[in-house]
């Protein structure tokens, strides 16, 4: 086993710079915050700009499969700006989850270079909350002409999608369907959520035309590498949420003045800060750690995503959390973007898994079980 | 670089067989060839090289079976005294100190911390004053491991009580076989006395032994904390390495002990310990490749935490066996050994982590202020003359 590459390229710093550019215009706070409440709560120009002209929509598909030929590490990067603006984009569900499914299941498939490139996209119809060892969804069947039933809750990325990639229990077992926006029998009714900036809804499947991409083992298992994959580069989103809430307080601690002192020379908030900035180094080695693990298929990627998300979930959330308390009374406006960050970042701890499931996960993995009997 | 630096790790061995040599003597001689720590100039041992490339030639001349100096023992020498005396000592200084520094012929101590400086290192009351050509060195030091067996120290003491405290501090090698030099055994709450008092009374110090310029024996110092925190932080190590091994390893082996509250919390701290050390890694990679981050004083920061939470769980885990205890009888040992006692010990010696090289307050307030750029508490002791600090 080669050791882990735990830096950034040059080629993923460049990577990062464009992204970050991009929101930087594209994506401050002030206009999150106002779309968050409106009709569209994603911004379907700057998701156009992102997938088609800086090409991230496909970064970690082969180029044979009209995806950028890069690898998961960029995917992670392009996630930790991401993370750090909250942007209201479905990079999430459509190049992270649905890229990954399809790529597994059936890359000859004419969808995947649609989606790789960022013309149509797409989410997977799972729970957001569902995590990567988890049994086979079961709340959707499907019949031998492809004619699927049932409902699926609280879908991420799913309000904007052109295409839902459906695990159901087919008449030979577990099955994954296509089922494109617009198909007669399928209804999308948007959730009052948690995280303003990544909606979710409710998907029901009334005699939906499906088409069939995979069945059985083969359906199973990429399935549980699109939610492995989900949850280990959903880490960098949480580092990124968290390097901002950091840098944010400390900015604001450095100016705000009480006692006729600026309040971050009291030693009770440096030392709060201190430890939070300790964790984020954590949060960058083990995030960049799942990235790279899942980039070159290495056999503790398991592992790797199972630490990242037991460190990194509960992290963004101290993260936020600090956030609010230490901007003090602003903070708990509503006009202040931390909320935004907090329900992000509470939302993120559920996605893929709860820190407590992973480190579950881990007894298993690394050889740590629970009393007996 | 590689291909010549394995030319040289092969004629080392051609001329100096390492299962015929002499270990001091193929020591000396790796020394020579520049082999000791590539990154040291050319004829201190180096080769001006990255240093990235020591693990190439240690991983050969482990292999071939060659005789090491056992850096464990000489960890001061190493970690702090040699990056010191390299960046500030003179040419005839590093060329008398280093090799049997590097070779563990002459083992190093430090005297830094007082009874009453220990925090507030630069407070230090140690007085050296001029003496003829050399200094007279008095004073009082304490928490010094490796005393009684070093042949030098660095020493930091007051040349000047009248210029605030930070200014009027030089830096020395201290000759620890001068009479007035006394080693006393600190016992410490494992029972055992790892660490010594050092009574100075008119020691005797020449000139030529004094690092950087009098009055600049603080920025020296710090060059020697900065080193001491990568030290103990800076290891490679494998996963459950360190503490969470051990625990680990109870854990696997005896079944009956195991409760639900103490797995969550041995997941929650064997997932804390394989992220920090995947930081570490990190660190090191970053510094391989010439951008050293500041995680040095949060690794630190980090294993101290762990290994106190680690090794506290491992007690609880053992139930009745963990109301007994090795060995409490005074001995002195020669270098800190965490597996080799029992999980009494551990619990016991892990507390001193969050203390020595810098408490952890402190190095969260190091974090805070050189890292986040937070703003300095307000200070009334900082341009005091230290003769007149309240004491």
């Amino acid at each position: 086993m080669s050791a882990p590459d735990l830096l950034y390229s040059e080629v993923e710093e460049e990577l990062r710079s464009s992204v970050r550019a991009l929101l930087g215009d594209r994506c401050p706070p002030s206009a999150v915050l106002a779309r968050c409440e409106g009709p569209e709560p994603y911004d379907p120009a700057l998701w156009r700009t992102l997938a088609a002209e800086l090409g991230v929509a496909g970064l970690h598909v082969p180029e044979e499969y009209g995806g950028a030929g890069a690898s998961l590490r960029e995917t992670a990067v392009v996630l930790e700006e991401l993370g750090r603006r909250v942007a209201p984009v479905p990079f999430l569900g459509s190049a992270v989850l649905a890229g990954t499914l399809l790529l597994a299941a059936c890359p000859q498939d004419a969808l995947l270079a649609e989606v790789a490139g960022g013309t149509l996209t797409a989410t997977v119809a799972v729970p957001l909350s569902a995590a990567p060892g988890a049994a086979f969804p079961a709340t959707v069947r499907a019949d031998a002409r492809g004619v699927l039933r049932g409902r699926v809750t609280s879908v991420a990325d799913a309000l904007t999608a052109g295409l839902l990639l459906v695990p159901a229990e087919g008449p030979d077992g577990p099955a994954l369907y296509a089922v494109r926006a617009g198909a007669p029998g399928l209804g999308l009714a948007r959730r009052t959520s948690l995280d303003l900036t990544r909606p979710l809804a409710d998907v029901t499947l009334d005699e939906a035309p499906g088409r069939l991409l995979a069945t059985g083992g083969p359906a199973v298992a990429a399935l549980r590498q699109a939610l492995l994959t989900g949850a280990g580069l959903l880490a960098s989103e949480q580092l990124g949420l968290a390097e901002w809430c950091l840098a944010t307080t400390v900015e604001y601690l450095k100016e705000r003045r009480q006692f006729g002192r600026r309040l971050g020379s009291f030693q009770a908030l440096k030392h709060r800060l201190a430890e939070l900035w300790l964790e984020t180094v954590g949060a960058r080695a083990a995030a960049r750690y799942a990235a790279d693990t899942l980039a070159t298929g290495g056999p503790d990627a398991a592992v790797a995503v199972a630490l990242a998300q037991a460190h990194c979930g509960a992290l963004a959330v101290r993260a936020a959390e600090e956030c609010v308390q230490l901007h003090g009374g602003i903070g708990m406006t509503w006009e202040h973007p931390a909320h935004l960050y907090l329900k992000r970042a509470k939302a993120d701890q559920i996605a893929l898994g709860t820190p407590g499931y992973h480190r579950n996960a881990l007894a298993a993995l690394v050889d740590l079980p629970g009393p007996v009997g | 670089m590689e291909s010549e630096l394995r030319e040289r790790i092969r004629r080392l061995l051609t001329e100096h067989d390492p299962a015929a040599a002499h270990p001091g003597e193929f020591l000396r001689a790796r020394f020579d060839a520049g082999l000791a720590w590539v990154h040291f100039p050319p004829g201190l041992g180096g080769l001006g090289a990255p240093r990235a490339l020591q693990s190439v030639v240690d991983a050969e001349l482990a292999a071939a079976g060659a005789p090491d100096n056992d850096p464990r023992r000489i960890g001061i020498g190493l970690g702090m005294a040699a990056p010191t005396i390299l960046r500030y000592g003179s040419e005839e200084q590093k060329q008398r100190f280093l090799r049997p520094l590097w070779t563990g012929e002459e083992v190093w101590c430090q005297l830094f911390s007082e009874p009453g400086a220990g925090s507030d290192l630069a407070a230090l009351a140690t007085r050296a004053v001029r003496e003829g050509d050399g200094w007279r060195v008095d004073g009082q030091k304490v928490w010094t491991s490796s005393a009684h067996t070093a042949r030098w120290a660095i020493l930091i003491a007051r040349t000047d009580p009248d210029l605030p405290k930070h200014r009027g501090i030089s830096y020395f090698v201290c000759d620890m076989t001068d009479p007035g030099v006394e080693v006393r055994p600190l016992r410490q709450i494992t029972g055992e006395a790892e660490f010594n008092e050092v009574f100075l009374t008119g020691v005797r110090i020449p000139d030529a032994h004094r690092l950087g310029a009098v009055g600049e024996g603080w920025q020296v110092a710090r060059t020697t904390l900065d080193n001491e925190r990568v030290a103990i932080g800076g290891q490679a190590m494998p996963r459950e390495g360190g503490m969470a091994g051990v625990v680990a390893a109870t854990w696997r082996e005896r079944p009956e002990l195991r409760t639900h509250e103490l797995h969550q919390r041995l997941l929650k701290a064997w997932a804390g310990a394989e992220v920090a050390r995947l930081a570490g890694e990190r660190l090191r990679q970053q510094l391989a490749v010439g951008q050293p981050g500041p995680e040095g004083a949060a690794m630190k920061l980090a294993f101290a935490g762990l290994a106190q939470e680690l090794s506290a769980l491992e007690v609880e885990l053992l139930g009745e066996e963990g109301l007994g205890y090795d060995d409490w009888t005074l001995r002195r040992p020669e270098l800190v050994d965490f597996t080799g006692r029992e999980a009494g010990y551990r619990y016991l010696r892990a507390k001193g982590n969050s203390i020595e090289g810098g408490t952890s307050e402190i190095l969260r307030t190091i974090i805070a202020e050189r890292v986040l750029g937070l703003p300095a508490e307000p200070r009334t002791d900082k341009d005091t003359p230290w003769k007149e600090l309240p004491r």
